[in-house]
């Protein structure tokens, strides 16, 4: 019987360091959120946060939509073709694009570059009591460290994704006058024919959210890491994969809340 | 002497392990008081509960007469300076911006120009060259980056300074030049200092006062002209570096 019980006692500890997590995060949130709004601002922080967030994710960001539309250009002119429906690839691959796969990938491309890289930085300065000097100086992690890099994200990634839609839709383009035999000029009208402001906008708030997502988990579990180098590494793992899962996971939700019927 | 930073029944615990179990130690305006003590015993816990960086479970902190963990943060803060074991530099800045830090955002913001002329001039009294000012402290040696970081501590002129084990990994001449630093500092600032180590040779160069910590609480306080011949069984073994009784050497 004694196996039973230290089963069940596992999940029941499992279950309320989950519900433990939860709440650390959610109490972060809110703490991120109250200095938001109050000063002091830390403007070149936010600056630099947002060249390094924004400008140098451009490239990855860039490549990934315009294969992805390529990609995605190929896969419907195919599928179309089972039903003589080939002419709707320009329109699809824009509406995917804006509404769905530009944001989302976008959202993980930067979730792996960024999350981490902002998990590893801080995990670093905590564990060389770098935030502990920021204390002493007067000068409150919250607002130095976290408030920046959240606000850049959150205004910035929206900014990558457009970008990225129309890369993603650029690359579609090639690939449809190229290799599908597709009429420039008519491929250029479908597209913009069937785009409405609403599937551009949806993306880019899905974009502010998602970038939200993964600057403050980086910071979150950046501020929160274990001792050592094991630690650090722990910290930019779990960095990583709960910004994607929480990028899934708000994508559904806002999803639904947008294009339910 | 008034008294600068008064700690009555101070009590920490991290899960099961108590490492402070009742701390009482008085440190005296321009005193420069030493805290010694094994690895583990709560020496870094005790000076970071003073901060702030660490909420005591239980007892008073009083700082000029003000509790600790009340009042003006930042103002209270202010009054600090801090030199941390492994210099704590911020890696993305070059050195003069981590020594004048202070000065260049919040209450004591000064015009950049005359920050870095502070910062320079501080990297001067810890007998830095100029030129070190635009270096990235990955750049510079562990005696160098202990330097910038006492520079750093010193920069705003604050009334109390804290040096958390000031000499580790540096070599005897080096350690011997930054304690001579540390004391030339706090007389000439007329600082309360509080220093805690292991180095008994730091011990001798910077106190006024001595207090060792063992099994959460101060196990022995006082002049440190007295450290030698104090009667304490636990003193004599960590002064004299001996393995056995009365403090276990396995913890």
């Amino acid at each position: 019987m004694s196996w039973i019980v230290n089963f069940l006692a596992a999940i029941g500890r499992s279950v309320l360091d989950f519900l433990a997590s939860i709440g650390r995060i959610a109490v972060f949130t809110g703490q991120t959120l109250g200095h938001l709004v109050r000063p002091p601002f830390y403007l070149k922080e936010f600056g630099q946060a947002l060249l390094y967030i924004g400008y140098f994710s451009l490239p990855v960001v860039g490549l990934t939509t315009l294969f992805t539309g390529g990609a995605l250009a190929l896969q419907i002119f195919a599928g179309g073709a089972r039903f003589n429906a080939e002419s709707v690839v320009p329109s699809i691959v824009a509406i995917g694009m804006v509404r769905e796969l530009g944001p989302v990938l976008a959202g993980l491309m930067v979730a792996g570059r960024v999350a981490a890289s902002i998990a590893a930085e801080l995990g670093t300065m905590k564990v060389t009591e770098q935030i502990d000097a920021l204390v002493t100086l007067s000068t409150h992690p919250m607002k130095y460290l976290t408030v920046p890099r959240v606000l850049a994200a959150t205004l910035v990634v929206p900014v990558l994704v457009l970008v990225g839609d129309i890369i993603g839709i650029l690359g579609g383009y090639l690939v449809g006058v190229t290799s599908l035999g597709f009429n420039s000029a008519a491929y250029v009208n479908n597209t913009v024919d069937f785009l409405e402001p609403w599937d551009v906008s949806s993306g880019l708030i899905k974009a502010a959210v998602f970038g939200f997502i993964v600057a403050l988990m980086g910071c979150y579990h950046g501020m929160n890491s274990g001792r050592g180098a094991q630690g650090v590494g722990k910290a930019t793992t779990n960095a990583v994969v709960s910004a994607s899962i929480l990028i899934l996971a708000a994508n559904f939700a806002l999803t639904q809340v947008f294009f339910s019927v | 002497m008034s008294t600068m930073i008064d700690m009555q029944g101070v009590h920490k615990s991290f899960g099961d392990n108590h490492v402070l179990r009742g701390v009482d130690l008085a440190i005296a305006q321009g005193e420069s008081m030493v805290i010694i003590g094994g690895s583990g015993t709560g020496k870094s816990v005790l000076l970071k509960s003073v901060l702030g960086l660490v909420a005591p479970d239980r007892g008073q902190i009083k700082v000029d007469g003000q509790t600790a963990q009340s009042g003006d943060r930042d103002a209270f803060l202010a009054r600090f300076g801090m030199l941390f074991q492994g210099g704590a530099l911020f890696d993305s800045m070059p050195v003069w911006q981590n020594v004048a830090f202070r000065l260049l955002r919040g209450a004591l913001k000064r015009p950049r120009d005359e920050a870095r002329t502070i910062a320079i001039e501080k990297l001067r009294r810890v007998g830095l060259k100029g030129r070190v000012a635009d270096l990235y402290p990955a750049e510079l040696s562990g005696g160098m980056q202990k330097r910038v970081g006492l520079a750093r501590a010193i920069a705003s002129e604050p009334e109390i300074i804290f040096f958390d084990e000031p000499t580790t990994g540096l070599d005897p001449i080096m350690a011997g030049v930054i304690n001579e630093l540390i004391r030339e500092i706090v007389v000439e600032m007329g600082a309360t200092a509080m220093t805690i180590t292991h180095d008994m040779s730091s011990v001798r160069a910077i106190a006024d006062r001595v207090a060792m910590i063992h099994d959460g609480v101060i196990q022995w306080s006082g002049p440190v002209a007295d450290m030698d011949n104090s009667g304490d069984a636990a003193l004599d073994q960590f002064i004299n570096a001996r393995a056995t009784d009365p403090i276990e050497a396995v913890r």
